[in-house]
């Protein structure tokens, strides 16, 4: 994540603390903001649910089964019949890539979601106690976020071998140490709040203090991490069944479509540049839903 | 009448907004004469520092000045080509702005941002630009001038910052030098010693055009003072004459606004109401939606800017009529 | 200014420290025996035996670390199992090219995104302005083997100006550079546009226009270099992703890079390979930050007196 945009996150929490002040927002009243100001934003938020809809209804859409064979149209170019053509085992590509899509917005959803629990509360955890756990966190942190990504996702996924759990842990491991730090450096700020202070001087409990005021404040900026993080798990993985070491067969992601499909770049193209544009796709929906989100959250240095 | 230094007529600049046209500075015209300083008066927003910008010619998009002209030493420069305009600015007309926190270049060493300016508007080499550079420096002030050449703005205080903004803009001895709220920023000593900066620079050939809502600043300074209120002059006069007898309600206002708080009565007097939005004026008086003695065409018509008594204009209509307590 | 950046180099160090200890313990929980999978089912148990004890495989963890320390700090990164060379003599061939590669990449990504973000901020909602912000979203969107195969395809398959892979000349590295760089210099054009504009609402820049300077030179003497700070940040954290593209460009082109290295030595399951070119790697993108802080701390003088 660019460091602007880690910084105004970070910033966010001073945002919800000025806000508790004077009249506060409630996050419907922020996400019909967005709905008004941002139409790019609320494009793309249809834009995700029609792919939603398209993956689980994928079965219904399609008059063809994702895996039978149908040797006497391999490669064939796109047509009537298979609007975007057929693979090397005449299988329909279309299919295929609707079925893929519920691969891909699992491997999107769930390491992100995975990656935001860990991070936060390693976050909180780090952000509240301080001391050596703080020191021993963050450290772990900064190493992390030391390595190209790409390659610590090799090296993990090389040491956990293949298959779709194994990339989900992988691209949990590969992204929580920026949502530590974003949730360690609000927890800081909100620890020297009044109402946070408040808290303690009636004799609430740390953990109590940590699960009912930092967390709950924490909740947009996480929305908005979240959102972030799903195309950067989606890109990850693609790259990395693009290597052949993320999605393992049967399964098939978008990523091991274009892996697959490479072989006949020169023959059927299509293989691999529908796909690659489906990831393009749901990838920039997903960055303008987050930066609409971040806009809300920090107008101050909305973009020009 | 003395040799006018700078003289405004008629100036006019319009702000196309999604709500409609507005008018921060509406037909003001104002003159500065040689070797004086003169003030310019009101509350934040009612059009003085843009009154200064289009004198300088950096009224910003989407604003722009739609009418009048301003005279610089005789000179017509409104209507200079942006080319010819800039080689006066910092030469002839220089501006200094109101928060010498930030307006100085954080990445540029002090001593070269002043530079910058001899060597747009000289031939000088670098070495005869830095001897001027140093010879200023020592002129406003600035102790220890070698050793401060080489500072970041961030290694100063707000002062010795606002001495240095003092400096670039005298550094080619302009005519004119249009100071916007110089001291707003500053602690009160601080403040005494950039005025008496500026007088001493009024005395050495560089008038002067003072921005402020400092009433204080302004007493202490000026020779001549305009009020301006929702980008109109409704009231000028000389300093003394003005501060003895206010005739314009708004005037009056501000005054009591600021005896109140020297006396610290039991009360303190405000004027009512806020400036008023420049998007909804009333087609008279602007000041008649706050004005105590306002009669019912003072929202219709607009009076006049009519001179009271010589040196003395006041735009309102119970004025002119001798003037209402 | 000498304390910090002495500060900065000790935890530079204690993080690569940490990435050697995190790829070494990682590599060495892989189920199975590696002498095992590297000689194959051919192997008596007495060759494995002989070999385990020959590697130190058989000591425990920690004294492996140590050794593997104190070998590295030499230049020693130990042997690779499948192509039985020292691995130290295989990454410097390599990082040759993924060096030449990832610069070419840079310059391309960050003068193009410098030069477009220019002209966006000075015509701001101009036509070239949109157009180019529309390039850049393009460019951010497009993962690296999209952008790597779609050159290919067009330009080395297509119209046959390009190579399709190899390095024998410059013109092989070409594609390659331009598919990595793709992605950063989208992200360059825009904080370069948005920070430019920022930096131009500034009120050092009335200050200068009312010193007589023109548009241009209050755009490239005031405005240019406070707004390049944001945006040298950001470079030192491409540089990271420029190596992480590099894997997947020279699979793409087939140059004999590190990343290609990487792949090749996950194929085939080599421990020393893969744990030598990734802490090659990260180390480069540990000095890179480490360059770009002290650069930052020449261009910007209130970061020069807090240390």
């Amino acid at each position: 994540m660019p460091g602007r945009k880690r910084e105004r996150l970070e910033n966010a929490a001073d945002l919800r603390l000025q806000s508790q002040l004077g009249e506060e927002e409630r996050f419907w009243d922020l996400m019909r903001r967005m709905a008004r100001e941002n139409k790019t934003a609320v494009f793309s938020f249809v834009l995700i649910v029609l792919m939603v809809l398209a993956a689980v209804l994928a079965p219904f859409l399609t008059p063809y089964d994702e895996n039978s064979m149908d040797l006497l149209h391999r490669l064939s170019a796109p047509s009537a019949a298979h609007l975007l053509g057929t693979d090397e085992g005449g299988r329909d590509e279309l299919t295929r890539l609707l079925y893929g899509a519920r691969v891909s917005l699992l491997i999107g959803v769930v390491p992100a979601l995975l990656s935001l629990l860990l991070g936060s509360l390693l976050g909180v955890i780090a952000g509240y106690r301080g001391g050596i756990v703080d020191t021993l966190i963050m450290r772990t942190a900064d190493v992390t976020l030391a390595f190209p990504s790409m390659l610590l996702a090799m090296v993990i996924m090389y040491s956990l071998g293949g298959g779709i759990v194994n990339v989900f842990l992988t691209l949990t491991l590969v992204s929580w140490a920026n949502v530590a730090r974003v949730v360690r450096a609000q927890t800081l700020k909100l620890k020297n709040s009044e109402f946070v202070e408040a808290a303690r001087v009636i004799g609430v409990s740390k953990d109590k203090i940590m699960r009912r005021h930092i967390l709950p404040n924490c909740l947009p900026t996480l929305l908005v991490l979240f959102t972030l993080n799903i195309p950067a798990s989606i890109l990850t993985e693609s790259s990395l069944s693009f290597l052949g070491l993320g999605i393992q067969p049967p399964n098939a992601s978008w990523g091991l479509m274009i892996n697959t499909g490479r072989q006949y770049l020169y023959s059927a193209p299509w293989l691999c540049f529908a796909p690659g544009a489906a990831i393009m796709l749901i990838v920039l929906a997903f960055n303008f839903l987050g930066n609409g989100l971040l806009d809300v959250l920090d107008p101050r240095q909305k973009k020009q | 009448m003395e040799e006018k230094i700078l003289d405004v007529r008629g100036l006019t600049v319009c702000f196309q907004t999604a709500k409609g046209t507005i008018r921060p500075v509406d037909d003001v015209s104002l003159t500065v004469p040689r070797g004086s300083i003169v003030g310019i008066v009101g509350e934040s927003g009612c059009g003085k520092s843009m009154t200064a910008r289009a004198v300088m010619g950096l009224v910003r998009y989407p604003g722009k000045v739609t009418g009048g002209s301003v005279l610089l030493d005789g000179r017509e420069i409104s209507a200079l080509p942006e080319r010819e305009r800039r080689k006066l600015r910092g030469s002839e007309i220089s501006m200094i702005f109101q928060e010498p926190m930030t307006s100085l270049n954080p990445v540029m060493r002090v001593g070269r941002q002043v530079e910058e300016a001899v060597l747009l508007h000289t031939d000088c080499t670098r070495e005869e630009a830095k001897a001027r550079v140093l010879e200023i420096f020592r002129e406003v002030e600035i102790p220890e001038p070698e050793a401060r050449y080489d500072c970041y703005p961030h290694q100063l205080s707000g002062g010795l910052r606002q001495r240095v903004l003092i400096a670039m803009a005298a550094v080619c001895r302009p005519k004119l030098l249009i100071a916007d709220e110089p001291t707003t920023a500053l602690d009160v000593t601080v403040e005494a010693q950039i005025l008496s900066l500026l007088e001493r620079l009024r005395d050495a050939g560089v008038s002067v055009l003072l921005i402020s809502h400092n009433l204080g600043v302004i007493a202490r300074v000026c020779d001549y003072v305009f009020v301006m209120y929702a980008g109109r002059i409704v009231e000028q006069a000389g300093t003394e004459a003005l501060f003895e007898r206010p005739r314009h309600p708004y005037t009056r206002g501000l005054f009591r606004a600021v005896a109140s708080l020297r006396e610290g009565g039991d009360a303190l007097e405000t004027i009512p109401g806020v400036v008023p939005n420049l998007l909804h004026l009333p087609a008279g008086c602007s000041f008649s939606l706050r004005c105590a003695s306002c009669r019912s065409d003072c929202e219709r018509r607009l009076p006049a800017l009519a001179e009271t008594e010589p040196g003395h204009k006041v735009r309102c209509f119970l004025a002119e009529e001798g003037g209402a307590r | 200014m000498r304390r910090s950046i002495a500060q900065r180099f000790a935890q530079a160090l204690i993080v690569l420290t940490g990435v050697v200890l995190i790829t070494f313990v990682m590599l060495r929980i892989v189920p199975g025996n590696p002498i095992e999978t590297m000689m194959g089912e051919h192997a008596d148990a007495a060759t494995v035996a002989r070999m385990t004890a020959e590697l130190g495989l058989d000591q425990p963890l920690y004294r492996q670390f140590l050794r593997y320390i104190a070998a590295a700090v030499s230049g020693d990164f130990g042997t690779s199992y499948s192509l039985g060379k020292p691995v130290s003599q295989l990454i410097r061939s390599a990082f040759v090219n993924t060096l030449i590669l990832a610069l070419f990449a840079a310059l391309f990504a960050w003068t193009l995104g410098i030069a477009c973000g220019l002209v966006c901020a000075v015509g701001k909602n101009r036509l070239p302005d949109r157009l180019f912000m529309g390039f850049s979203l393009l460019g951010i969107s497009l993962p690296v083997f999209m952008a790597a195969m779609f050159l290919q395809y067009l330009f080395a398959f297509k119209l046959k100006s390009f190579p399709i892979s190899g390095t024998d000349s410059w013109r092989g590295f070409v594609l390659p550079a331009v598919a990595l760089g793709w992605n950063s210099a989208g992200q360059v054009a825009q904080m370069t546009r948005s920070s430019l504009l920022e930096a131009l609402e500034e009120d050092y820049i009335e200050t200068a226009r009312a010193k007589g300077l023109g548009r241009f030179g209050v755009l490239m003497r005031h405005a240019l270099r406070n707004a390049m700070l944001p945006v040298l940040t950001m470079m030192t954290v491409q540089f990271s992703s420029l190596l992480s593209g590099a894997v997947i460009t020279e699979t793409v082109f087939s140059i004999n890079g590190v990343g290609r290295l990487m792949v090749q030595a996950i194929a085939g399951r080599d421990i020393p390979l893969l744990q030598g070119t990734s802490l090659l790697a990260t180390s480069v993108v540990i000095l890179g930050s480490l360059l770009a802080d002290c650069l930052y701390a020449v261009l910007d003088p209130r970061i020069r007196k807090e240390g």
